[in-house]
């Protein structure tokens, strides 16, 4: 392996002779989310180098770093000046970047309430498969100048350029916030998310778990005072609260990280995506619901075709997240139209597909 | 008969005709005809006789969109009435290889709705079904033609809204918002199209379904969604869509503040949102702006003042009464001279009604007016203003201005007569010199209204061959004949070498350590 490039002159080098070669690229930060999607193929191209926040304006909401900059750096910069990246970025483990946070495109807790991270990137600095370095998008709130193409690379996994520089917008923290619970078994907790979903009150995030709903309130004092007199529920001492919502953002909580090793037993790790009405998913295994019913996280063995046929007669779609065999594919498999759609954007940006090949589907 | 030309190379259909003032020529050779009886008659099989237009006289309507400086009459219109009749329209369009302009109800601003001399425009006026309203989803289900305003008023039983709320939502339609990822006064806080949208489903070029997005949060693969809302018909006809409602806030509350300087104002917004606020609404007029204004709706507002703004908050009634006082705080150590704030419904409504009425209410004055639409970062509004004074004087016309100022987002109206082509000349190139200025502040050259025809030569300023390149391919992506609303959005090399002179590219995000062109 070279050594790891000090700039992006030095990318675009090594991009070109990837190119010229047809030598197929990993894009590395802080590997992170190796475990995440397919498994990475290629050489490694580092970006941990290309690090750094390049600017930041408070007033303006808008915080712009490269992508090898610690996503630790970005939100102690943030939080520094009461302000946050809303969307909650799990982090997995320390050391992931910038980068790797637009490139998986996930979201935390506060996701149902907040947006999801692309709602978020307002223009990034690309380099693509062909060697050439792209700015699409600005540091400005709204922007329809061409087509929305950064927000298109937000949660593509590196299969159409390397993310070199992104400016987020980002939001004041919130000025308070209470968790409450409630011992409300799934069709019940269900039942309620959905009422609250259709009233103005400030759920930011929500988590059920073996029988217990966790809701997370956020907002001014008086929002959060008003609500909490009219949810009702124990509400959960301050610190444990967090120490929970954090937990559940970086999947430490126990359900993700159970003591014996699952996979080797044939159960796997699923994230269903369903619209938030859909009644009880009945598969064996257990169950993690968060997103006020839109995501629902499944340790069970059932067959991936049962799983997948699951999530899709529910409208929505199923990713094997962690398993000791990816070989049914991490992500659901396209329409044939959508797929044709995948590859010609494929061809368009990275004609050659050096970079992160198949770490997407096996094809792109 | 094959297709004569590549469309977008022949001058004669040019979309950007140098000369404002010309009428869709009539267009009478016989070749022009012979293709017109051509696909008309491959049409007619697929769409009812009373569905397709064609001759002066009917298509005369669709000339032009809310961008009325451009013409052109379509070849034939097609009125299809459900998505298989819209599916065998584009079918039939894409076997005779004949460009395809959809439109909705014709309000956008930048020529996106165009028609194409040689081409079939696609009005989805009939496409007008609200399908479903669920409050338990916090969801509607909607035809591409049906009313932004319309969608609102249908969740209004259940407490809910559709939060986007473009000037033109009496009139506009939910697929036209789409193609122009538009906003409104209230985006700052409820967010654009894209924020508000799960799902579109649509038929690309050839005729094919495809849906983008889902009722759940995310998709597999590539958030294709994030990118054709926005796309402005380029790349898919948007037939239905899902959106996102949120729960009508229990009460909206509307502050006017008064400002002596337009800098002091400038300067009021960017402290206000320092301070951790994110009001529903912050729009900024100018003392011009707000004569004209105050003379259509008779609002109250505060003639004496050099700038004021509109601040709104909403919530609980307690988080309103909160936010109202810090908003207040804020803007009188920034300067405020007056602030008053809405007591009732009616009053806020009121406050509203001028700025909502800016656009028709500057027609007034003035034969005709261009709005401008870049965005640029919100500590450069004073400075921005104070340039914008200078070219009024550079190019002997006025210009009234109104802001989107929470986002950044500028619309100066360049007031101008239409009959007079060195007006309208001297406009074009104030308004040119507007969206140049924007981006030498780190802005961009439409922040909601969209490219269309009319920003194409500030596209050559804004992006790199490359990235423009890029663009294009973007497009063959999604429609390799470019079928869909050729021409718009993405200027061709040879265009942006007609516009000329050597423009220096400014680094959006610049790499100290790079060489960039």
């Amino acid at each position: 392996m070279s050594a790891p490039p000090a700039g992006v002159a030095q990318l675009i080098d090594r991009m070109r002779a990837a190119r010229a070669h047809g030598t197929a690229l990993q894009i590395v930060g802080g590997g992170t989310k190796v475990f995440y999607g397919e498994a990475p193929r290629g050489e490694p191209l580092p970006m941990r180098d290309l690090a750094g926040i390049t600017s930041y304006e408070p007033s303006e909401l808008v915080v712009t770093a490269r992508a090898g900059t610690p996503l630790a750096e970005l939100e102690s910069e943030l939080a520094a000046k009461g302000q946050c990246l809303p969307f909650e970025p799990p982090r997995f483990a320390a050391g992931g970047t910038v980068g790797g946070m637009v490139a998986s495109g996930l979201a935390g807790p506060s996701r149902a309430a907040v947006g999801a991270l692309r709602d978020y990137v307002l223009g990034l600095t690309l380099l693509d498969g062909r060697g050439e370095l792209l700015t699409f998008g600005g540091q400005v709130m709204k922007n329809v100048a061409g087509y929305d193409v950064s927000r298109l690379i937000a949660g593509s996994w590196g299969v159409l350029g390397v993310i070199c520089e992104v400016s987020l917008k980002v939001l004041g923290s919130s000025v308070e916030t209470a968790t409450l619970e409630y011992e409300w078994d799934e069709p019940r907790a269900l039942q309620e998310l959905a009422r609250w979903r259709a009233q103005p009150v400030p759920l930011q995030a929500s988590a059920w778990y073996e029988g217990r709903l966790r809701i997370r309130l956020a907002g001014s004092r008086a929002a959060v005072r008003e609500a909490r007199a009219r949810l009702g529920g124990t509400a959960t001492n301050p610190e444990a609260a967090l120490t929970f919502w954090e937990s559940v953002r970086d999947q430490r909580h126990g359900y993700f990280a159970p003591a014996t090793d699952e996979p080797g037993e044939g159960i796997a790790l699923w994230r269903l995506s369903v619209p938030p009405t859909v009644k009880p998913l009945s598969l064996a295994g257990r169950q993690f619901i968060e997103w006020g019913g839109a995501q629902r996280w499944w340790r069970t063995s059932a067959p991936a075709a049962e799983v997948r046929a699951a999530a899709a007669s529910a409208g929505g779609h199923a990713t094997l997240v962690r398993a000791a065999d990816k070989s049914v594919g991490a992500f659901a498999p396209l329409s044939g139209e959508l797929m044709r759609i995948h590859r010609a954007l494929k061809t368009a940006f990275d004609p050659e597909r050096i970079l992160n090949p198949g770490r997407l589907y096996a094809d792109l | 008969m094959k297709f004569p030309t590549n469309p977008m190379n022949s001058r004669a259909q040019d979309p950007h005709d140098p000369d404002p003032h010309r009428r869709a020529p009539r267009v009478d050779s016989a070749g022009f005809a012979a293709r017109r009886s051509e696909v008309y008659a491959a049409l007619v099989e697929v769409l009812p006789a009373d569905a397709l237009l064609t001759g002066r006289e009917r298509t005369q309507p669709y000339e032009c969109d809310g961008l009325t400086a451009f013409r052109a009459l379509p070849m034939i219109v097609a009125l299809p009435a459900t998505e298989a009749q819209l599916a065998a329209t584009l079918r039939t369009c894409h076997r005779l290889r004949v460009p395809v302009v959809a439109r909705g109800a014709g309000t956008g601003l930048s020529g996106g709705a165009l028609p194409h001399r040689w081409g079939v425009t696609i009005s989805l006026a009939r496409f007008n079904k609200i399908l479903s309203v669920d409050p338990l989803s916090c969801t509607a289900e909607v035809q591409c033609g049906v009313r932004n305003l319309a969608i609102s008023e249908a969740a209004a039983p259940f407490g809910l809204y559709y939060a986007p709320d473009p000037s033109s939502q009496i009139a506009c339609t939910i697929g036209g918002n789409v193609a122009e990822n538009s906003g409104g006064v209230h985006c700052l806080k409820y967010g654009l199209t894209l924020h508000n949208v799960l799902r579109v489903r649509g038929l690309t070029a050839a005729g094919e379904p495809v849906e983008f997005g889902s009722e759940a949060l995310d998709v597999p693969g590539l958030d294709l969604l994030a990118i054709v809302i926005g796309s402005e018909g380029m790349l898919a006809v948007t037939t239905e869509v899902t959106v996102k409602l949120v729960p009508r806030p229990e009460l909206a509350r509307c502050m006017l503040a008064s400002f002596a300087t337009v800098e002091a104002a400038g300067a009021a917004v960017a402290n206000v949102i320092a301070q951790g606020i994110i009001p529903a609404g912050l729009e900024l007029m100018d003392r011009r702006m707000t004569e004209v204004a105050e003379n259509f709706v008779h609002a109250g507002y505060d003639l004496s003042a050099a700038a004021i703004l509109l601040c709104e908050s909403d919530g609980a009634p307690e988080e309103v009464e909160e936010e109202i006082e810090a908003m207040r705080r804020v803007l009188t150590e920034s300067g405020a001279t007056r602030i008053e704030v809405s007591r009732d419904e009616a009053q806020r409504l009121k406050f509203w009604s001028g700025r909502k009425n800016a656009f028709p209410a500057s027609g007034g004055i003035s034969p005709d007016y261009m709005c401008m639409d870049s965005t640029i970062p919100r500590r450069k509004l004073a400075e921005m203003l104070l340039a914008i004074e200078g070219m009024e004087v550079k190019y002997g016309l006025r210009c009234v201005n109104v802001f989107h100022a929470g986002d950044g987002n500028l619309h100066p109206l360049i007031l101008f007569d239409a009959n007079d082509p060195d007006q309208f000349r001297r406009c074009e190139l104030f308004g040119a010199e507007i969206l140049e200025a924007s981006l030498k502040v780190g802005g961009t050259v439409t922040g909601e209204h969209g490219v269309g025809v009319e920003k194409l030569n500030s596209m050559c300023v804004q992006f790199s061959p490359a990235e423009r390149d890029r663009f294009l391919a973007v497009k063959r992506a999604f429609d390799a004949e470019e079928l869909l609303n050729p021409g718009k959005v993405i200027p061709t090399l040879q265009r942006c070498a007609e516009y000329g002179k050597m423009h220096v590219r400014r680094g959006l995000m610049p790499f100290p350590d790079l060489p960039r062109f």
